[in-house]
């Protein structure tokens, strides 16, 4: 392992540890839900990252993997198989532990997919469905690889709307939580702190294997895609396989973030889903800096605690519009990118020494 | 044994047929050069063989295998490397990363064993970056390897981008326009490097404006114009050749 990366990921996991401990001893536990919810937007954000600031393409549609990981797995674990038990692959599901029988809010008993395998199911869909679409749409650039994504971004939308299995504009609640240790998981009366931790464990490891992949031959390649394709290619860098890969990881993790939300909430809704959702994660990878995945990461995590606790209230889509132009105008590398010492400089200019060449 | 065999190639941009009906073969071991006044069709001719352009006719074959029309990657695997006439370099990584790019099809770490930093990528990195440096060694850069490559002097990045092509390992080297930009003492440095180059195995096929550097050290000369062949022959025949006189030197009346 690199000392480097494992001193990184040493620094994040104290960063967990002491906000938690600060977080029970100033009474404010309660924010450690808002903290957790981040914690898996965060996945999102971090994915979209490698996609847009390593291999420097766009998409706007990574909401509506987050809601295709969601959905997938809220539909398998909520839709009760009861009635078609007889049925032969219900049967043959049942037999090999695919199922669990468990009581809803209403008492009633329900026969449906456990939660692991409709994981599993959830995070590989969204990669099918994320290659299905890369393969034609990555040969796009720019603004056109930007419009197609949103383009399946709005099909998402409408179809989670307008679908009543998906529960339609109420989307689905009673989402069962996700077992992940004894007296441990993912929602439910799980205890708030272990929630935390298990949103924190994710978000370590998940960082642990995206700056592996970041400092690697992929990593390298990624880069040089985005530096110069035409050269990356006479390199040897099969560009377009390089580009559908990213983009099935990185929609492999929103669709892994949308599971891991909706049974943590216990429900999930079509908003999830929605364009603004989709803008807002481009914006946060913006702050954080392209090709920047601690910024991405602390970026994301400040944004989405500071929107999940209200503090943008109403005009919260605004907010994250207008972050998205300032960045974009001012520091189009992120804000950790800004060279403090020369914008202090500009502030006072007349000091007598002789402004520097360049 | 010819290396890179060019049959007949065609190829039209609109009405103008930029390449028309040209064959030549680069042997092994040589050095082979296309000139051509401008707008003679070199730079096309150059990317329809290195298969970066699909010709509207002809095959183009390096060591047997079709390449014309086929995504430039898969060429590279064949072991044909390129430099552009305006540099390519890669932004925002170093002179060494770039170089290390070079090394791509020699490394074969993919998404899965790269997340998890599997044993046999340690080694692989370590490898490639001993080579990489080497060859940065090799251009007499080493000391820039940490420099971001863009921000380097026009020469040093010719140097870097060469470096990279070398780094392939590649069995043949296309140089388009090597010595463009060039001052004189930079350009009978490359000279001496590009016959260095090919004393060490790798044939080499460039495109080049600077006839000093041509005839000095090409086995064989192509000479195109309008998108013709009009001569192919060694550097001495060439040049006493009464059309190629002509197309460079103007009529005789005149």
């Amino acid at each position: 392992m690199r000392p480097a990366l494992l001193r990184q990921v040493a620094a994040f996991v104290a960063t967990v540890v002491v906000i938690q401990l600060a977080s029970v001893a100033g009474e404010k536990a309660f924010l450690l839900t808002q903290l957790t919810m981040s914690a898996y937007y965060t996945l999102v954000v971090l994915g979209l990252s490698l996609f847009m600031g390593y291999a420097g393409q766009i998409s706007l549609g990574h909401a509506a993997f987050f809601a295709v990981g969601g959905y997938t797995s809220a539909v398998m674990t909520t839709f009760d198989l009861g009635p078609f038990r007889s049925t032969a692959w219900v049967a043959a599901a049942g037999k090999v532990g695919l199922l669990a029988t468990r009581t809803d809010a209403f008492g009633s008993q329900v026969l449906a997919f456990h939660p692991w395998p409709a994981m599993a199911c959830a995070v590989l869909l969204t990669a099918a469905i994320a290659f299905a679409v890369g393969v034609p749409v990555l040969k796009l650039k720019g603004h056109y690889l930007a419009m197609a994504t949103l383009g399946l971004g709005t099909i998402v939308y409408s179809v989670a709307l307008g679908t009543a299995t998906l529960g339609a504009a109420d989307g689905i609640s009673g989402v069962p939580p996700l077992p992940v240790l004894p007296g441990i998981a993912v929602g439910g009366n799980g205890s708030r702190i272990a929630n935390y931790y298990v949103a924190g464990t994710v978000l370590a490891v998940s960082m642990l294997l995206l700056l592996n992949l970041v400092h690697s031959r992929v990593g390298r390649a990624l880069r040089a895609i985005h530096g110069a394709e035409d050269a990356a290619s006479a390199m040897g860098v099969d560009t377009a396989h390089y580009k559908v890969r990213t983009f099935v990881l990185s929609a492999a993790m929103a669709g892994l973030a949308g599971v891991l939300l909706t049974h943590y909430n216990g429900s999930i809704g079509p908003s999830e889903a929605s364009i603004m959702k989709s803008v807002k994660y481009v914006a946060i990878v913006a702050v954080g800096g392209m090709g920047s995945l601690w910024g991405t990461l602390a970026a994301s995590m400040v944004l989405n605690f500071l929107s999940l606790r209200g503090y943008f209230g109403t005009l919260d889509d605004a907010v994250f519009g207008t972050i998205l132009v300032v960045v974009m105008l001012f520091a189009p590398q992120g804000i950790l990118a800004i060279d403090l010492r020369r914008a202090l400089r500009f502030l006072r200019p007349t000091r007598g020494a002789p402004a520097e060449p360049g | 044994m010819a290396l890179l065999e060019v049959s007949s190639l065609s190829k039209s941009f609109g009405g103008v047929r930029a390449v028309r009906d040209v064959s030549f073969v680069v042997r092994q071991g040589m050095i082979k050069a296309l000139i051509g006044p401008n707008g003679a069709g070199k730079t096309t001719l150059f990317n329809l063989a290195s298969g970066f352009v699909p010709p509207d006719s002809g095959v183009v074959r390096f060591d047997g295998h079709a390449i014309q029309g086929q995504p430039p990657h898969r060429s590279a695997a064949l072991g044909l490397a390129r430099t552009f006439q305006n540099i390519k370099l890669f932004a925002g990584m170093t002179a060494l990363e770039n170089v290390m790019v070079g090394r791509h099809i020699r490394s074969r770490a993919g998404f899965l064993a790269s997340m998890l930093h599997l044993p046999f990528t340690w080694r692989e990195e370590a490898d490639v970056r001993r080579r990489s440096l080497e060859m940065l060694d090799f251009m007499g850069i080493a000391s820039l390897a940490d420099m971001e490559a863009t921000s380097l002097a026009y020469g040093q990045q010719r140097a870097v981008e060469l470096a990279r092509a070398l780094a392939c390992e590649p069995r043949m080297l296309l140089l388009d326009e090597p010595a463009a930009g060039l001052n004189m003492r930079e350009t009978v440095e490359l000279s001496r490097l590009i016959v260095r180059i090919r004393d060490s195995g790798i044939t080499v096929l460039l495109v080049e404006h600077d006839m000093s550097l041509v005839m000095g050290i090409s086995d064989e000369v192509v000479v195109l114009s309008y998108g013709e062949k009009i001569a192919e022959a060694d550097p001495a025949t060439v040049q006493k050749d009464p059309q190629v006189i002509r197309i460079y030197l103007g009529e005789e009346e005149c």
